[in-house]
């Protein structure tokens, strides 16, 4: 493929937005502070976002792109809300660790 | 072009997820993930979003991950901890996330009628944005606002005294 | 025909007697319920005294002259009616049954009032007129049944009221044993009952009386096989409720019951029920020359086998248990010669004396304050003459002696025997043997209780009210004159009464008037031998016997101790079957398999919730690992190929459903 050509296949950017959403994933399971949890959350989202994009450019649809709007809303709340729920967390229970944070079990 | 900007801000977007996960102080962490967030915009523009470019860096870049900095300069969040951890996490969860990637990644690839992207002159403008935000999907605008009101209440009513507010609870406790 | 009798009173009218005196009794004043208990059993013999009338063309008034037998009054409701299996409450009215109707009502009502005097001090007075009348309901029940289930059910409900009057002295352990041991032996009885009754279910598909007759009686061909099975599982039942080998055993033990009890039900009317039972089935007997055979067989070794034990008894109502498990073991051998007239004739006559012999000694009993050892009783003529005289006529009928009842029944049953072949010499020379103990051991009994000095002259005997006196006298008089109808050939007016219900035997050597009256000699003289022997033993020499048991201390002691039958049956059947209970079904199963089985189940909850709660450890990484397999799982579900697979799967469970 030419460097310089002006295409880039859609797949790559598909996959591109996959393998972030994986890192996300890992991210939400190798990480032990909370807020950088949350973080990875939002890498997830991120990812979810940018396929919307791909495939809004693919079909010249607009609502993909209000889609994905309404998902920066959405995210924008939830991680004040979220963030707010870590700030009460770490009053009660002063540790950050998300091993140490598990009085929800049986 | 398209090609060169792509490779070059896909690079970036990859470098600062995967030191998102390596780097041991949430700061870095939050520091990394603004990269991603701004190569992401970037992304956004290649593919013809200007709108979505443009809100990507104010709202998430600009305002949630500013959020997130603040939250952790006030918690004083410090290095992470070596914990008890969880070995199923890992047995489970790494295999389940490979699993993930490979069936998404293999359906992309064996997926017909993708085609390319280039960079044309079909930029979807504001305006054309707006157009069908405000007609047709009104309801789900309005709606999301309500939400956004919701998240504001919900946020101030846990971080200020609701929630576990420790002092409050020993006076209570104390009391009885 | 409809209701004429109103046959539904027969046994009605006694169960309302139970149900009042059951439920009421112990708050009523004695008198109330004197008056219901003796009124029930009157009204019942009343309803069947109205019956016989109309079948002998006495009717007046609206009672019709009912010719021709039999009657059957069917409740309109039907019992039992799925598919082929039809059961009806039926009852039937023939000759046999209004014939043991009379016995069963007409002695139940005498002895009730004899118990009216002999209970009357005891607690739980209005308890056993309660359980005397249920058991009047339930004999009645099974005396009219027109079916094999409704005669089961009465057979099984005098089992029941036999436990509850056997051990009416409940406070006393031997008492209780003997009503468990009662009802158990019979059970066993049952059991071929059962199976009898699950056979004609299957060959006949019917259950009623007359159209197992009607079929058999079509079929003249069809012998043995199959109906000697069923017969043979009928006359195990009958020996258990008749008290005959191997299940007499519990007989003897019966007498710990109150005295009008063992009269009643242990002489006069249940243990006849076998005797009833299988000339009511004679039809089926008939046509199986085995099952008659072992039916004669085992009513002349009984016959034998209890004359002897009853020979060396001390206590005065074991003798006369004994007594009667012999003259059962006699209607038996009558049966088995096809000689059912001759069976239940002395089935009537035995009814009489027995119950006659049975009360009398209830009032020995009475007079002596309890005391039932022969040794200690003696020289009591004196003080009890009624007594005396009426016992006297009883040893004289059931001896045999001319012209009481019991020498016309027996010497029926003996004629028949003998007239019957090869192997009915035999018989009839086993029943002989008997008739020469029967009258031995009764005269010994006569002797050693009324006759000579009184060996215990501190008690002073008491003389019996007059309730308990009079039936005895009605008694004495029926042992009397009761022979009388079967005078005549082929038992006279009896045996013509009777033949329509159970046949009249085919006398082969009828002619012969000659034989029959050598034979009556014979028995006759058989019996006076044994009167004689008994007069030396224990009136000229008192000491003799004890010599002669002293002589013999072996074959003494093992007629004593009733040839060890009950401790060869303790080991054999019943230590054998506690051990399985204990161990095998206590230990084994009950504990090892069914504890183990719940024990299982429940470890097994326990262990599956200990393992799932561990799932629930409160480690928001675990979750997330978790949350992250079940989406790996969803996607491989959907998009993988299998996928190809999935819809195809549905598509043939659509095609399969008929689209």
């Amino acid at each position: 493929m030419n460097l310089l050509s002006q295409e880039v296949p859609i797949s790559w950017y598909l996959l591109l937005s996959a393998v972030l959403f994986s890192l996300g994933v890992v991210g939400f399971l190798i990480k032990r502070n909370l807020i950088t949890v949350f973080m990875s959350i939002e890498l997830m989202l991120n990812a979810v976002n940018l396929s919307f994009v791909t495939f809004a450019h693919q079909w010249h649809a607009v609502k993909g792109q209000i889609f994905v709007f309404f998902v920066m809303m959405v995210a924008a709340a939830e991680a004040a809300v979220g963030l707010a729920i870590i700030i009460a967390v770490f009053r009660a229970r002063a540790t950050l660790a998300v091993d140490r944070i598990d009085l929800m079990k049986l | 072009m398209h090609l060169i900007l792509f490779i070059v801000f896909t690079g970036f977007c990859l470098a600062g997820a995967i030191n998102l996960l390596l780097q041991s102080h949430p700061i870095s962490s939050a520091l990394s993930l603004i990269v991603v967030m701004v190569s992401l915009a970037v992304l956004y523009l290649l593919l013809g979003a200007e709108f979505l470019a443009a809100a990507q860096v104010i709202v998430y870049a600009g305002a949630i991950m500013v959020l997130f900095t603040f939250v952790v300069m006030l918690l004083n969040a410090g290095r992470e901890e070596r914990t008890l951890g969880s070995h199923v996490a890992r047995a489970v969860g790494f295999p389940a996330v490979v699993v993930i990637l490979s069936v998404i990644a293999t359906v992309i690839v064996q997926a017909q009628g993708l085609g390319a992207a280039k960079l044309t002159d079909a930029i979807t403008s504001t305006e054309d944005l707006s157009r069908v935000l405000f007609t047709e999907l009104l309801l789900p605008f309005e709606v999301t606002s309500v939400l956004v009101l919701i998240a504001i209440l919900g946020a101030v009513a846990l971080a200020s005294h609701g929630g576990g507010n420790p002092q409050g609870n020993r006076e209570r406790t104390a009391g009885k | 025909m409809t209701g004429y009798f109103h046959l539904w009173l027969i046994p009605l009218a006694p169960f309302a007697g139970f149900l009042i005196n059951g439920i009421l009794g112990r708050r009523l004043p004695k008198w109330i319920v004197t008056t219901v208990a003796l009124l029930t059993p009157l009204a019942a013999f009343s309803v069947v005294l109205v019956a016989t009338a109309g079948f002998f063309g006495l009717g007046a008034g609206n009672v019709p002259a009912v010719g021709p037998m039999p009657f059957i009054e069917t409740c309109p409701l039907a019992w039992i009616d799925i598919g082929a299996l039809h059961v009806d409450f039926s009852f039937v009215l023939d000759q046999l049954s209004l014939v043991m109707l009379l016995v069963v009502t007409g002695v139940g009502f005498l002895i009730h009032i004899y118990s009216v005097g002999y209970i009357s001090d005891e607690e739980g007075y209005a308890r056993y007129f309660s359980f005397l009348n249920l058991f009047l309901f339930f004999m009645t029940v099974l005396v009219l049944a027109g079916n094999a289930l409704v005669m089961f059910v009465g057979w099984e409900g005098v089992g029941l009221a036999s436990y509850l009057l056997i051990g009416f002295y409940f406070k006393k352990t031997s008492a209780a044993d003997a009503g468990k041991k009662a009802f158990i032996v019979n059970r066993i009885g049952d059991f071929g009952f059962l199976i009898g009754m699950f056979l004609l279910l299957a060959n006949f598909g019917t259950l009623t009386f007359s159209a197992i007759g009607q079929k058999l009686i079509a079929n003249p061909g069809w012998q043995g096989g199959v109906l000697t099975v069923i017969a043979l599982c009928l006359l195990l039942g009958a020996t258990g409720k008749s008290a005959q080998l191997p299940l007499y055993i519990w007989l003897p033990d019966a007498m710990e019951g109150p005295t009008p009890v063992s009269a009643l039900i242990h002489a006069a009317t249940m243990v006849t029920a076998g005797v009833y039972m299988i000339a009511r089935t004679h039809v089926l007997f008939d046509h199986s020359p085995f099952a008659l055979s072992v039916v004669a067989t085992v009513g002349a070794a009984t016959a034998l086998f209890a004359a002897t034990i009853g020979v060396v008894q001390h206590d005065i109502k074991r003798v006369l248990a004994y007594s009667t498990i012999s003259q059962l073991g006699y209607m038996f051998l009558g049966c088995g010669v096809a000689a059912y007239s001759a069976a239940i004739f002395h089935l009537v006559t035995h009814a009489f004396f027995k119950a006659l012999l049975f009360l009398a000694a209830g009032s020995v009993i009475h007079a002596m304050g309890g005391e039932q050892d022969l040794r200690k009783l003696g020289g009591l003529w004196k003080k009890l003459p009624l007594t005396f005289a009426v016992t006297t006529i009883g040893v004289l009928a059931i001896a045999g002696i001319f012209p009481f009842a019991g020498f016309f029944s027996k010497d029926a049953i003996l004629y028949a025997a003998y007239t019957q072949g090869a192997n009915g010499r035999v018989l009839w020379f086993v029943g002989l043997v008997t008739a020469l103990l029967t009258s031995f051991y009764m005269f010994r009994l006569w002797y050693k209780t009324f006759l000579g000095e009184s060996r215990s002259p501190e008690v002073h005997p008491h003389k019996s009210p007059w309730s308990m006196l009079v039936p005895m006298v009605i008694l004495a008089l029926l042992s009397i004159c009761g022979g009388w109808i079967g005078l005549g050939e082929n038992l006279g007016r009896f045996g013509a009464f009777l033949a329509p219900a159970v046949g009249a035997r085919a006398t082969t050597a009828s002619g012969d008037a000659h034989l029959e009256l050598y034979l009556s000699i014979a028995a006759v003289a058989v019996a006076l031998l044994g009167w004689l022997v008994a007069d030396r033993f224990y009136r000229q020499r008192p000491g003799r016997a004890a010599q002669m048991a002293a002589a013999n201390p072996g074959s003494y002691e093992l007629v004593l101790n009733k040839y060890y039958v009950d401790e060869f049956y303790g080991a054999t059947v019943v230590r054998p079957l506690l051990g399985i209970s204990k161990y095998l079904l206590g230990w084994f199963v009950d504990t090892a398999l069914l504890g183990g089985g719940a024990w299982l189940l429940g470890g097994t909850a326990t262990f599956a919730g200990a393992l799932l709660q561990r799932w629930q450890s409160g480690n928001l990484r675990s979750y997330a690992a978790w949350l992250a397999a079940g989406t790996a799982a969803v996607l491989l579900f959907v998009v993988v190929p299998w996928a190809t697979v999935w819809p195809a799967s549905l598509n043939l469970i659509w095609k399969m459903a008929g689209h």
